[in-house]
């Protein structure tokens, strides 16, 4: 049988703290990003200029049929590179992690997207009839009567996402940003624990998106109109 | 922009000389479906049994199954797969496991990604499986018992023909996800769609040409999937329900 030995992860801590930091630093980001790009494709989505509406459902539907892997291919391997030649950006600047981070940050507004319409959509049309009979522009009326009704019906959706987020920001592997997983392997295959080191990120994330998963349970309950 | 575009390049004679590009490509499309309908089925069989048990009366078989479903829902996909593929054989009985780790690579690789992507899925289909059952109305169960059906026999007969047919709908997307998550195993060698895209920008020194057709392979998967769906769906609809006649 295998025998099991966890000596090296107390001195690992710290390492694997630093790479906790860049996946949160990653979660936050792509959340913040996802929203507000999020709520301008929804708004696109449901707005009646077509070609607004076109380039929305277009975006969400691609970004939607393509693997988070191959996305963040694309952002790593091949659009640094376009973004370099087309700005003149001088050879050498290391331009592969930002991009990697705009990749993911773009990939999940297509999913916020998609819970943001429905939010909207969920928000009765009497709202904005009323909205309008008050003489609110559309601006108006999105800014201070739907998108606050929208926004409360969604919060534990939004979590939700987050928490999803969050694990999917292990994926960043591909691209070679040290996140936390990425350390944690880093870490294991250097001293040749990587069973202990693997199993070990696995309960880490367990346990962080269990009790946030459960945290937006008790929300729900809590904002559920009973 | 000094880029040549060169898609001729797949009809080219792959570096190891017994193929085309066009051929790795093929050889890679064929893998991520093997792999996702394998894991699919698996995901099917787990997913309902646990689906199912979620919804029982009995406390230990309902927790055992809710231990599972957020076992797998919690921990990151790519952080499964490299329990699966790295941990896993270290922990088997050595004669047992020794003698995994000297059989085929590929077929280790296969296994791993086929068993944790089946796995992962099947608590989210465990899911969709227990809203499902939970949305019949509670007359359609004490109508089975009224009956004298024993509780196995209500599930059996009443409730899970009609839970199935409701659960199709929801069930596509997983069914989508999964060809997509399966782009994850790359990330072990296998030589699936997404490890041959890679393989392809080193090889030929052409990475549009590549990612965009590996892409578009994977928009293909999706818009076939979702048609056949479509369809299905349309098929197994119950009348009455929304998305019924």
């Amino acid at each position: 049988m295998y025998e099991f030995d966890w000596s090296s992860i107390p001195g690992a801590l710290p390492f694997l703290w630093d790479g906790m930091k860049i996946s949160l630093v990653i979660t936050a980001q792509a959340v913040v990003i996802g929203i507000v790009w999020g709520t301008l494709l929804a708004m696109m989505r449901l707005s009646s200029i077509k070609p607004l509406s076109w380039f929305a459902a277009g975006y969400v539907n691609l970004f939607r049929a393509v693997p988070l892997v191959m996305v963040l291919l694309w952002f790593f391997l091949i659009v640094p590179e376009f973004v370099g030649q087309l700005f003149n950006i001088p050879k050498g600047t290391d331009l592969r992690l930002s991009s990697a981070m705009a990749g993911f940050a773009l990939f999940e507004a297509a999913y916020y997207s998609e819970i943001i319409r429905a939010g909207i959509q969920s928000v009765p049309k009497g709202q904005i009839a009323a909205a309008s009979a008050l003489g609110m522009t559309y601006g108006q009326s999105m800014r201070l009567v739907v998108l606050p009704q929208a926004f409360r019906n969604m919060v534990p959706l939004l979590l939700t996402q987050a928490i999803i987020l969050f694990q999917d920001t292990s994926l960043v592997y591909v691209s070679a940003l040290a996140d936390f997983f990425g350390a944690a392997y880093k870490v294991g295959d250097r001293d040749g624990r990587l069973v202990e080191m693997l199993l070990f990120a696995g309960a880490v994330y367990f346990v962080i998106c269990f009790s946030a998963s459960q945290l937006v349970k008790r929300l729900q309950k809590k904002y559920t109109p009973a | 922009m000094s880029y040549q575009w060169n898609w001729g390049v797949f009809l080219q004679p792959s570096a190891a000389g017994d193929d085309t590009y066009l051929g790795w490509m093929f050889a890679g499309f064929k893998m991520t479906i093997a792999l996702s309908l394998t894991a699919w089925v698996l995901a099917l069989i787990l997913g309902a049994l646990v689906g199912v048990l979620r919804t029982v009366p009995n406390k230990t078989l309902a927790g055992i199954a809710t231990a599972y479903v957020e076992l797998f829902r919690n921990i990151p996909l790519l952080v499964q797969l490299f329990i699966w593929y790295f941990v896993l054989p270290e922990l088997l009985p050595a004669s047992i496991g020794d003698a995994y780790k000297q059989s085929n690579p590929v077929l280790q690789q296969f296994l791993a990604s086929m068993v944790c992507l089946g796995l992962f899925t099947s608590a989210r289909v465990a899911e969709q499986v227990r809203a499902g059952i939970n949305s019949l109305p509670k007359g359609q169960k004490n109508a089975g018992l009224a009956l004298g059906f024993t509780l196995p026999q209500t599930y059996r007969h009443v409730m899970l023909p009609m839970a199935f047919r409701l659960v199709v709908p929801p069930l596509t997307s997983e069914f989508l996800n999964i060809f997509k998550n399966s782009a994850v195993c790359s990330t072990i060698g296998l030589l699936e769609l997404a490890a041959q895209g890679r393989q392809l920008v080193d090889y030929t020194a052409q990475p549009y040409e590549s990612f965009i057709a590996v892409t578009l392979s994977y928009i293909i998967i999706n818009v076939t999937v979702m048609t056949l769906m479509h369809k299905f769906e349309k098929r197994i609809a119950v009348p009455g329900y929304i998305g019924g006649k």
